[in-house]
């Protein structure tokens, strides 16, 4: 066990003490998670009935639908938002005022309006030109889907924009000076010298961010787009089996973001012992804190 | 614009539901969060594996799936609370894992020699946590918590999807009712947002400085 500074390595009566505590404190929190496991087993929530359409295969089938939906929400959002908000860092990183305070006020603009309202905002403004843009091309559902991605990009382009500017401050100023002194115009700096040592940095901030997007696309269910938790309703409404689907989705949803979680925890282990942990940090800092 | 000074008082009414929602979310959200840090960092593996279990859990789960399971799975349990509630318990469940991860860097970041004093003196681990660690360990995460608290207000407005009357859902209401004032009613409501993120960055930075102890 790793000792910790906040107390003292338990002689033979503190190991003692921590062992009943650590019982206790185990037999309270397997008492209140027997107590809910109880309450919904009483309700019959564990009968096979309520579980039964999950072993279906339409059910299935609707499910890994609706999981795709989410994925593709979640893609199209986090691309999307990887170039808006390179657009944005560029902008907000520029020596010119006119560029530099358009880029400020609509990066802080969009930080600061909840993502939910950007939604109803695309949503009941123009659903219908989304809908006439998806039969063009051929997609049936970007009357939600639009404005769903559109708002996440919008909002996630703009936390970007600040990691990728967190990113470029935090490469070594030396860097960036001799790129100058050899004669590199800013351009060529940027990108040359800068972005490829900034996007490492970045890495894991940028995977932590989309964690964030995943998690947001569950908005969608709020605007009607079929993804899984709206699939998962007109499931427990069809067959009156609440818990058990929520469960189901729960643990979907869970996954899905903690694997993405993991990778952006190794990533950034990884990216602090190669390029210093106060680098990744500083971009890291950026991460919309939700 | 008409529109925005005409309906005043339903926006109004509105934003007092959703400082309502954050009021007392983050109040929730502060003891529960603090609790879980505790037990993060305390002696007791029982209590350390629940809090990361927790953490790890509450953080990884879309907030629209945590209002869905307790304005939809609650009443299952037989447990009758009105939407008010359940919203707000929604919220502080899972702002109470932000708070946690903060108040732990937080707690971490304190001088090893202040604990090593504070354990030199006798006191036990609650009382170096309680005497020592948290006070100075609030202090380090003022900024962060102040992004969190952002955050939760922001968040609040995903209780407009499950019939909470609050600032979004009437900016719903009304660019239905008013479809030709879409504009200036978007641009109120995200105005008022606005301002509420500004008082509450001001608010931290105020306590910031008021609470700022010199080394």
């Amino acid at each position: 066990m790793s000792t910790s500074v906040l107390y003292d390595v338990p002689g033979p009566k503190a190991r003692r003490r921590q062992r009943t505590g650590s019982i206790v404190g185990g037999i309270v929190l397997a008492a209140l998670l027997a107590l809910v496991v109880w309450r919904l087993a009483s309700q019959g929530n564990f009968s096979a009935s309520k579980w039964e359409p999950f072993t279906r295969s339409t059910i299935i089938g609707a499910l890994a639908e609706a999981l795709l939906a989410t994925l593709q929400a979640a893609v199209l959002a986090i691309v999307l938002a990887l170039v808006w908000g390179a657009l944005l860092a560029v902008g907000r990183l520029s020596d010119r005022p006119w560029i530099r305070i358009p880029a400020i006020l609509i990066i802080e603009f969009f930080r600061a309006t909840p993502v939910l309202l950007l939604i109803f905002f695309l949503f009941f403004g123009f659903s219908s030109q989304f809908d006439d843009f998806g039969s063009i091309i051929g997609l049936d559902n970007l009357g939600t889907l639009g404005p769903l991605v559109i708002a996440l990009m919008l909002y996630n382009g703009s936390v970007l924009a600040e990691i990728f500017r967190a990113g470029i401050n935090a490469v070594p100023r030396g860097q960036a000076e001799a790129a100058y002194t050899i004669g590199l115009r800013k351009s060529q700096v940027m990108r040359i010298v800068l972005i490829p040592q900034a996007a490492r940095i970045m890495l894991p901030a940028i995977v932590s961010q989309s964690v964030v997007a995943l998690k947001d696309t569950a908005l969608g269910f709020i605007i009607g787009y079929t993804e899984l938790l709206r699939t998962g309703r007109s499931v427990f409404l069809n067959f009156n089996n609440i818990i058990p689907t929520v469960i189901v989705v729960a643990v979907i949803y869970i996954s899905m973001c903690m694997l993405l979680s993991r990778l952006a925890h190794w990533l950034e282990g990884r990216q602090a012992r190669a390029y210093g942990r106060e680098a990744v940090e500083a971009a890291e800092s950026a991460v919309a804190n939700q | 614009m008409s529109v925005l000074l005409d309906n005043l008082d339903v926006l109004l009414a509105g934003f007092r539901l959703t400082v309502a929602l954050a009021a007392v979310s983050a109040v929730g959200a502060l003891l529960l969060g603090t609790l879980i840090a505790a037990m993060r960092v305390s002696p007791v593996p029982a209590l350390r594996a629940a809090g990361g279990t927790y953490v790890n859990l509450a953080r990884n789960t879309p907030l629209t799936l945590m209002f869905a399971i307790f304005v939809f799975g609650l009443p299952e349990l037989g447990i009758q609370a009105s939407f008010f509630v359940r919203a707000v318990l929604a919220l502080t469940v899972y702002t109470a894992a932000f708070v946690a991860e903060s108040v732990r860097s937080g707690i971490n970041a304190v001088q090893a020699g202040q604990v090593e004093a504070a354990r030199a003196v006798g006191m036990t681990f609650g009382q170096t946590l309680r005497l020592v660690v948290l006070p100075q360990a609030f202090r380090s995460v003022l900024p962060p918590l102040a992004s969190v608290f952002i955050a939760l207000t922001k968040n609040t407005s995903v209780a407009a999807g499950f019939g909470i009357t609050e600032a979004v859902f009437r900016m719903g209401g009304l660019s239905r009712d008013f479809p030709t004032a879409l504009f200036p009613v978007f641009l109120g409501v995200a105005f008022g947002f606005i301002i509420l993120v500004a008082v509450i960055a001001l608010f931290f930075r105020f306590l910031e400085t008021r609470l700022a102890v010199v080394r």
